[in-house]
């Protein structure tokens, strides 16, 4: 098995053994297929591209091809113990509504994003005047899929407006680990675990 | 060395089998004999746990990968079955059977009523979907079949694998339905009714009791044709006819097959009446209307697969008009309603729903994955 993206081994952590669990925007079903593995998880998939959705398949996970800015109305009220949404936040078109759902289909939700309050990001909007390309942040600002970035402070902001509780929060630099302090300023990627209050 | 399965006549290419009692239909009425016209392929593993049923559209039958006694053409689902496909005689045993209602072997109108000694002709009971369901499931009893590994379809073919899983939920470990619905639409209805009307609307065929060497072809012609259209799309059109014309430089005042789609379709509904029966389109078709999983549970197609714990795959095309894309949706919402696992995927095809039937390599990889899953 090849070694998971550190986001992912973070959000990996989160998830207890043997939880019922969908990961929206699952991408080929690496996290999915590393959980079955490692803690007999029984996962389940949204990927908006079919190439990843037969890829998921391929490798025996139960996928769907879907949007998740429209389609996870379509599941039903508390049908996992957990919904993942790694690194695709800050692509949807309603963050606040995606998150609704994954609150609203999961018991509690997963969450990882690039922090876009990081010192690089900064340094790269205070002295180069220019849309930041990092690490985290590859594609230049009128390729990327990511519409909607936020900073760790945003972020703790809207769940609390939303009315979910931070149950924890793992933070990241350069892939790894690195603690709370300063983490709006000093984490590249933030993984967070919500419920509802 | 000939193993027992060789040997065994219930197994091979063309078999036929008559099962004895009366067969009882959704519709009340009984059929006083069954016959069944199938073809296996492969070995039953002495487990049983390699068994794959293929499921044949509207117009297919049993000779899912072998040549067509009529046409000689090569076997419809070429692509997906045989060696070295997703669905391999060399691991799984493969049955494909022709539907009731059909004219390749399995009991339908063309068939003799043991009653009378004649054709059931339109004294045929209408049937459906789930009594070609059932009629599979007497050909696995027969074949010492218990459970499927997987029940795979496509178009109608579809539609009898999702009813597997409904019908009989301990027998089905898997489902895969391609270009497919869980229930006839209006419009698809509609279509339907224009085919039927075109062969009853032909002076030959009498009602229904037309000679087999007269048959109402004409009107079947036209039923094939019009049903064509709608597997078609109309880019695929465009693309492989545009207004080109056949065999002339210049339009011709006539009402001859001018334009290459004429001349195509015109040879569609011609070769097809060589190989169908007539009365069989009418009833296959009306099954197909008939088609609606929903409907005993008060239009909540979820709970139709309340007791099923199946894993589902589902497939569609994009530029599938018959059975689009929305279809499969409202398939997977309820299956994830049901808490059933589901995997589903729109695939990019220009050629409307016969795309199912067409080279199509991740169709091939999807199904190839999903049954190489532990179920």
């Amino acid at each position: 098995m090849t070694a998971l993206r550190p986001d992912l081994a973070a959000i990996a952590a989160a998830v207890p053994a043997g939880a019922r669990v969908l990961d929206i925007g699952c991408g080929d079903g690496a996290l999915l297929a590393h959980l079955r593995e490692t803690k007999g998880v029984e996962g389940r998939g949204i990927d908006v591209a079919s190439a990843n959705v037969a890829a998921c398949v391929a490798r025996g996970l139960s996928v769907v091809q879907g949007d998740a800015d429209t389609d996870l109305g379509d599941y039903p009220d508390d049908a996992f113990d957990m919904a993942i949404l790694s690194d695709t936040l800050q692509a949807m078109r309603a963050p606040a509504m995606v998150l609704g759902q994954l609150l609203r289909i999961g018991r509690r939700g997963v969450v990882s994003f690039p922090n876009f309050g990081h010192w690089r990001v900064r340094r790269a909007l205070l002295l180069g005047g220019r849309m930041p390309v990092t690490p985290s942040l590859p594609v230049s600002w009128h390729e990327t899929a990511n519409i909607h970035l936020c900073t760790i402070d945003d972020f703790r902001a809207l769940a609390a407006d939303l009315g979910f509780a931070i149950e924890s929060a793992t933070f990241l630099s350069d892939g790894a680990g690195r603690g709370a302090a300063f983490a709006n300023l000093l984490a590249d990627q933030a993984v967070f675990v919500l419920r509802r209050r | 060395m000939a193993t027992a399965a060789q040997i065994d006549r219930r197994f091979g290419l063309d078999r036929r089998v008559v099962l004895p009692g009366l067969f009882a239909l959704a519709s009340g009425q009984s059929l006083a004999a069954l016959e069944i016209g199938y073809e296996t392929y492969g070995e039953l593993a002495p487990d049983g746990g390699n068994a794959i049923l293929v499921c044949h559209a509207l117009t297919g039958d049993q000779h899912v990968a072998s040549d067509h006694p009529v046409t000689g053409k090569p076997g419809w689902w070429r692509r997906l079955v045989g060696a070295g496909k997703p669905i391999d005689p060399a691991r799984h045993f493969i049955i494909c059977s022709n539907v009731l209602g059909g004219c390749m072997g399995t009991t339908g109108p063309s068939s003799l009523d043991p009653l009378t000694g004649e054709r059931y002709a339109m004294r045929f009971p209408v049937i459906t979907i789930r009594d070609m369901v059932n009629v599979q499931a007497e050909l696995l009893n027969h074949l010492g079949v218990g459970r499927l590994r997987a029940v795979v379809g496509g178009s109608m073919g579809g539609m009898q694998a999702l009813d597997w899983a409904v019908a009989h939920p301990h027998r089905v470990q898997s489902v895969i339905g391609i270009a497919t619905a869980a229930r006839h639409s209006a419009q698809n209805i509609a279509f339907h009714e224009v085919g039927r009307q075109a062969i009853m609307a032909d002076p030959n065929w009498r009602g229904g009791d037309y000679p087999s060497d007269a048959p109402p072809a004409a009107g079947l012609a036209v039923a094939r044709m019009a049903a064509h259209i709608t597997y078609l799309s109309e880019v695929g059109l465009t693309e492989k006819f545009g207004r080109r014309l056949q065999d002339r430089s210049g339009l011709g005042f006539s009402f001859d097959a001018e334009f290459q789609v004429e001349s195509y379709l015109r040879h569609q509904g011609l070769s097809f009446t060589q190989r169908f029966d007539a009365n069989s389109y009418l009833y296959i078709t009306r099954a197909l209307d008939y088609f609606d999983l929903a409907a005993p549970h008060d239009g909540q197609l979820a709970r139709a697969f309340a007791g099923s714990r199946a894993r589902f795959a589902l497939i569609s095309f994009t530029s599938d008009w018959l059975y689009p894309t929305a279809e499969a949706r409202r398939l997977v919402r309820a299956l994830n309603a049901a808490g059933a696992a589901v995997s589903f995927c729109e695939l990019d095809s220009p050629y409307g729903h016969d795309a199912f039937l067409l080279d199509a390599p991740e169709m091939n990889r999807i199904v190839d994955g999903f049954l190489r899953a532990e179920p």
